[in-house]
């Protein structure tokens, strides 16, 4: 019971980016297009998902007091693991994602789950956590990158709807990703206090 | 002419926080007061020149010469992370006036992705050493400049009416888009 509450509360109730405000960096710089958007997410999602799980596993044998540079190494680690394996399987996607694959290491959501909820709790509901977190980030992004990619290009995962001449460019240049998150972090305010 | 070149661009052309999407934690975290905005700023620079300074020379040193470039993510962070308590310790003995001013902004540049970035960005766009301290500096600077501009906005923010639901976080998102609006003026300049 506890573990599906684990897994939805990163969803929707404490999503990191809506509610909790954390990651903006790759919230914002990454979201040009959904694609591009599900693609950082579920990067993060993977990071989150491993990290979470060997520092609830080794959490005991970490002195308190060097506690956040290890779980930075770990955390680099799988990062470095990404940054490989997307280079060799995906170039396009990490030419496009370009500086912020390794500015994974530097999100607030993978040190702060560490932190708030795998250094505490055991491995099985870390590793929820950590899949409900992700999931709910690369929600967040893939909605934010689905809005700026329609009114920017008129166009959703690549999907032509309407011609990209009527689309307005600057919801895909920089100033659109603030307007766009801005908004829609109203529009769920809203949602949430009805 | 070079280094004014990377100057003028990295301060209002790729303004790290407007443009590249660089450091918007402290951009939003910091930015309810212009004091504090400039004691994060002068923190931001300090650190970014001397931290990209060391991650330069390890690069080139050691990660280059071993040819393990693939440790650079963990190499890095953990330099910066060990830079930044340095540089706390030292500023409290050599200088506690600064240490007063900067002090309780020094943790919380760890976690700021803008001193990664420009760390990398300076080995990626292969500047030399002289180039990459320039580059840090003005990345600095832009990041300072925006973070005060958009403190200064937030003050008379406070003194509005918003409607309802706009106040707080949606408010701030959209004046920083109408900032960033302003910035792409600059964009025609080199």
């Amino acid at each position: 019971m506890d573990n599906v509450k684990n897994f939805t509360k990163g969803l929707i109730k404490e999503n990191p980016v809506f509610a909790l405000l954390l990651g903006m960096c790759p919230t914002l710089g990454v979201t040009t297009s959904a694609e591009n958007g599900l693609g950082m997410g579920l990067a993060t999602t993977f990071v989150l998902v491993m990290a979470n799980i060997v520092i609830s596993a080794v959490k005991n044998g970490i002195p308190d007091k060097v506690r956040i540079p290890a779980f930075i190494i770990i955390i680099a680690s799988f990062v470095t693991v990404v940054e490989l394996t997307m280079q060799a399987y995906l170039p396009s996607l990490f030419a496009s994602l370009g500086l912020f694959i390794p500015l994974i290491v530097v999100n607030c959501i993978v040190l702060g789950r560490a932190e708030a909820f795998a250094s505490k709790n055991n491995v099985i509901s870390s590793a929820i956590d950590g899949l409900g977190m992700g999931l709910g980030f690369s929600l967040a992004l893939t909605l934010l990158g689905a809005v700026r990619e329609f009114l920017g290009s008129g166009k959703v995962f690549g999907l032509q709807i309407y011609d990209t001449n009527y689309g307005m460019l600057v919801f895909v240049l920089a100033p659109g990703a603030f307007l766009v998150l801005g908004y829609l972090i109203l529009v769920i305010n809203r949602f949430k206090k009805a | 002419m070079n280094y004014i070149f990377i100057i003028i661009t990295a301060i209002f052309v790729n303004n790290i926080v407007l443009n590249q999407f660089l450091g918007i934690c402290p951009f939003l975290g910091v930015s309810k007061k212009i004091s504090t905005a400039a004691g994060m700023a002068g923190a931001v620079t300090f650190v970014m020149v001397i931290a990209t300074i060391v991650t330069y020379l390890i690069q080139k040193s050691v990660l280059d010469v071993l040819g393990i470039g693939f440790m650079q993510t963990i190499t890095f962070i953990l330099v910066i992370a060990a830079l930044v308590q340095l540089v706390e310790i030292i500023l409290k003995k050599v200088s506690p006036s600064l240490y007063q001013a900067l002090g309780v902004f020094l943790p919380l540049i760890t976690t700021n992705c803008a001193i990664l970035g420009v760390a990398i960005m300076t080995i990626q766009k292969e500047y030399n050493l002289m180039e990459g301290v320039v580059f840090a500096m003005a990345s600095a600077i832009g990041f300072g400049l925006a973070l005060v501009i958009f403190a200064g906005l937030r003050e008379h923010l406070d003194l509005m009416t918003v409607p309802k639901g706009m106040k707080g976080v949606p408010i701030a998102l959209v004046v920083a888009g109408i900032l960033a609006m302003a910035f792409m003026g600059f964009s025609g300049l080199v």
